[in-house]
């Protein structure tokens, strides 16, 4: 039982990161309808420049409060991936929005291979380890928490409900979900559609930098190829909660965090990826929608 | 009364001043963009503790590139894209284009004779200059050499246009015959062209041919049948692995397992089809991704049977239809058969006319494909699925025959891979490799077999060609490493290329069934990947 408890928190925080990562495909998705498939790479720009200002923060100061310390690295962080996002939007998507479907999903590919071929190129290919910010660990009942894995959940559920006040109670949010549901009709009620766009992807891109920071920091390591798996894995959880919706995304993040740490403890940690991979084909099939979205509507 | 007066250096001001602002903004951008990932660099000391390098000098030239070409951009290339659109008011006509001026024959005969010189003079100039000079020149001269070979295609564009399919398979059957004699030539001796054309056939030659032959297997499943598949480098795996796996154990043949790992291929593409049949756009792309992935990854882990990512070494060559082999230790080995120099370069050569004779089956029967029910079929499913339901039309077994068959001509690429490296690890089927077919295909103009050809001639060959670019060491120092920056130009290329060409380099289709004449159709018309 402590084993299992102990494993649910595994998942719990792994599961936290999916559903940040998730969030930005997912609203990407809902306004544009294409899979921005650089977002992973988003994420690993985040924990890179998380890093970067890590190590300018160490150099400078030489001791400094560790709260202190994350907030400043996920802020910067934040608002470096977020002028990256906007930038990438700016260039390869939105001369391409009245184009043929494939063109953006290829562009965002080509976006994707550039993006951590420049941090490969500017950074180096070696794996990048930082001493642990954080190593205090509480026993309770034989189940042992750290206050890494306390950090990430606490700054996730924060982030989640100033996102829920965000999309739900401000009129960006309305825009955005007007958007969603008509961009055409949006615009004619006076909505200005790439304003909002726009923001969608800095939205995302910044919820993606605070997950970078959280895996720098959960971790201890990253390299530049860190960007793929982590990416698909949130697609898929996007995917798996019904892709368009956001308590869908942090839902199957949630779930697929648990499905890994529960292979792996006790199945074998080999296959964790593919366990993660196959419930996500079992769930399109069955599932096609997704647990929380809407079913689409075959328009003739 | 300024107003109605504004004369043309009125105008040109204003374009400078508009550059110039742009420019200062592009400057802005590129600086909040690099500031962190190029100013500072993260590198390991002697203690292997991260420490910050500090590198503002090339973060000041990348800053002041971005605005140089912006600058550039506003000031000189858009104005003309718009005057090329734009009809002469007087004559009536189109003004020239960019290629014609560019193509002019007096350009033509100066850069004829500047490379001539090159040629014929070349060792006395580069005695007499410094060697960093004469990188310069043999620069030049590349260029030169180049621009002539342009030059060329350009003046006899209508012939070959005309003739593009015969042509092309003739320069495509003649390459490496043309290689090893051009390079003995500039060698002086024939062994000696024979060696240097190894690089030429295998590197270039070879890669862009499997490459061609993955993109056309894969046109057939997003091309035609309009079914974006994100996984189908897992079918090259499965092709190679059987090959590898069945070679190594039983010995047998190349020209036996090829086909077995073409029906291997197949069988995957239909069990993993089966299932997705349902999901459309989107969701199928993230599946079929989702399989390339567990295909895999079951090759790195199910080490009793794969060796895990070790690979499997030691895959058996292909013979000559048994009639001789490219071993060098076998009583049967070709120079030993003919009584010729030992070389390397025969298996390469037989190699090479093995991949084109595959990748032209790929083209022939696509081509027959679409003559046929099933193609027509196929090219109805990409249309309008429910249009093809509603007629009849057995969706199911449609869009399996696109998977199978595209998966077959996979796998044959797959066990051809495998037997040319003698060495297969999960290492070469990653998801990257999916992404790079995927962009060929699209980029190509998808449906378009000559299109799918030229983009993959330019994006493989042109990032192998950066390979071979040793010059840019003489330039940029001797820590230049022009190979690191084949996949950053890669993505880029992908992105740039879109842009300029959303419907790819070829944007318009021949319809196989027609009423009254044949008409090419624009791309635009045509709807794709949504299956």
């Amino acid at each position: 039982m402590e084993y299992f408890v102990q494993q649910l928190i595994n998942g719990l925080t792994l599961g936290s990161i999916y559903g940040l990562i998730a969030i930005g495909y997912t609203m990407v998705y809902g306004i544009i309808g294409m899979i921005n498939f650089a977002h992973g790479d988003i994420f690993m720009v985040g924990a890179f420049v998380a890093l970067i200002v890590f190590l300018i923060l160490i150099s400078l100061f030489y001791s400094m409060p560790v709260a202190l310390a994350l907030l400043i690295m996920m802020v910067v962080a934040m608002l470096a991936t977020s002028f990256y996002n906007w930038t990438i939007e700016k260039i390869a998507y939105r001369p391409l929005r009245g184009s043929f479907r494939l063109a953006p999903l290829i562009t965002a590919i080509g976006m994707s291979i550039a993006l951590s071929n420049f941090v490969q190129v500017t950074q180096g290919p070696r794996n990048k380890p930082i001493p642990p910010m954080v190593s205090r660990v509480y026993e309770i009942g034989g189940i042992s928490i750290s206050l890494k894995q306390i950090i990430i959940v606490v700054v996730t559920a924060t982030l989640l409900v100033v996102f829920w006040y965000l999309v739900n109670k401000t009129a960006l949010g309305r825009a955005q979900r007007a958007c969603e549901q008509d961009r055409k009709m949006a615009a004619l009620l006076g909505i200005d559609v790439d304003r909002t766009i726009s923001i969608t992807f800095i939205m995302g891109a910044a919820l993606a930098a605070v997950a970078g920071t959280l895996f720098l920091m959960y971790y201890g390591v990253v390299v530049f190829s860190d960007g793929f798996v982590p990416g698909v894995k949130a697609f898929t959880a996007a995917v798996l909660g019904g892709i368009g919706s956001i308590p869908g995304a942090v839902l199957g993040g949630l779930l697929i965090g648990f499905i890994e740490s529960m292979w792996s403890a006790y199945f074998s940690i080999d296959y964790k990826d593919v366990a993660a991979f196959s419930i996500l084909a079992i769930v399109l099939i069955f599932l096609p929608s997704g647990i929380l979205g809407r079913p689409e509507v075959e328009k003739v | 009364m300024s107003v109605s007066t504004s004369t043309s250096s009125g105008l040109d001001d204003s374009v400078h001043r508009r550059a110039l602002r742009e420019s200062f903004y592009a400057g802005i951008i590129a600086f909040g963009l690099f500031v962190l990932l190029i100013g500072l660099k993260t590198d390991q000391n002697i203690r292997n503790e991260l420490i910050i390098v500090q590198r503002w000098g090339l973060l000041a030239i990348v800053v002041a590139l971005v605005m140089v070409v912006r600058y550039l951009m506003v000031a000189y290339v858009r104005p003309f894209m718009a005057r090329q659109k734009a009809v002469d008011a007087r004559t009536g006509a189109l003004p020239d284009s960019l290629s014609t001026r560019f193509f002019r024959e007096r350009n033509a005969a100066i850069v004829a004779v500047v490379v001539a010189i090159l040629y014929l003079f070349g060792g006395a100039i580069f005695e007499a200059v410094h060697p960093r000079v004469t990188t310069y020149l043999t620069l030049i001269r590349t260029c030169g050499l180049i621009y002539v070979i342009a030059w060329v295609f350009h003046y006899f564009r209508a012939f070959i246009s005309r003739n593009f399919t015969v042509l092309s398979i003739t320069a495509m059957a003649v390459y490496p015959i043309l290689c090893v004699i051009i390079l003995s030539l500039l060698a002086g001796s024939l062994m000696g062209g024979v060696q240097a054309s190894l690089k030429w056939v295998d590197n270039f030659g070879i890669q862009v041919l499997i490459y061609v032959m993955l993109a056309w297997g894969l046109n057939i499943v997003v091309g035609l049948a309009g079914l974006l598949d994100l996984g189908y480098v897992a079918f090259y795996a499965v092709g190679a692995y059987s090959y590898a796996l069945l070679g190594t154990e039983f010995g047998w043949s190349f020209w036996i397992l090829l086909p077995a790992a073409g029906a291997m291929a197949a069988l995957w593409g239909v069990i993993l089809g089966f299932p997705v049949l349902r999901l459309r756009g989107d969701y199928l792309a993230i599946v079929t991704l989702a399989f390339g992935e567990i295909i895999r990854l079951v090759l790195i882990n199910w080490r009793e049977v794969t060796n895990g990512s070790a690979g499997i070494s030691g895959i058996p060559k292909v013979t000559f239809f048994g009639l001789f082999n490219f071993d060098v230790s076998s009583p049967d080995y070709i120079a030993k058969v003919f009584d010729i120099p030992q070389s390397g370069v025969y298996y390469k050569i037989f190699l090479y006319y093995l991949i084109l004779a595959l990748a032209l089956l790929t083209a022939w029967v696509t081509i027959r494909l679409r003559q046929l029910p099933v193609g027509r079929a196929w090219e109805a499913l990409r249309e309008d699925e429910i249009a093809c339901r509603s007629l009849g039309i057995n969706t199911t077994s449609t869009k399996l025959t696109a998977f199978a068959i595209g998966a077959m001509f996979g796998g044959f690429a797959g066990s051809f891979f495998a037997a040319r490296q003698g060495f297969v690890s999960p290492e070469s089927f990653i998801f990257l490799e999916s992404a790079i077919i995927l962009a060929i295909v699209v980029l190509g103009g998808m449906g378009s077999l000559g299109g799918i050809a030229v983009s993959a001639m330019v994006m493989i060959g042109g990032t192998e060609i950066l390979r071979q670019m040793d010059f840019l060491k003489e330039i940029f120092g001797q820590d230049f490493t022009p190979e690191l920056y084949r996949m950053l130009l890669f993505g880029l290329a992908m992105v740039i290329v879109m842009l300029w060409k959303p419907r790819g380099f070829v944007g318009s289709r021949e319809p196989t069934a027609f009423l009254h004449e044949r008409k090419s159709v624009s791309g635009s018309f045509t709807k794709e990947g949504h299956g």
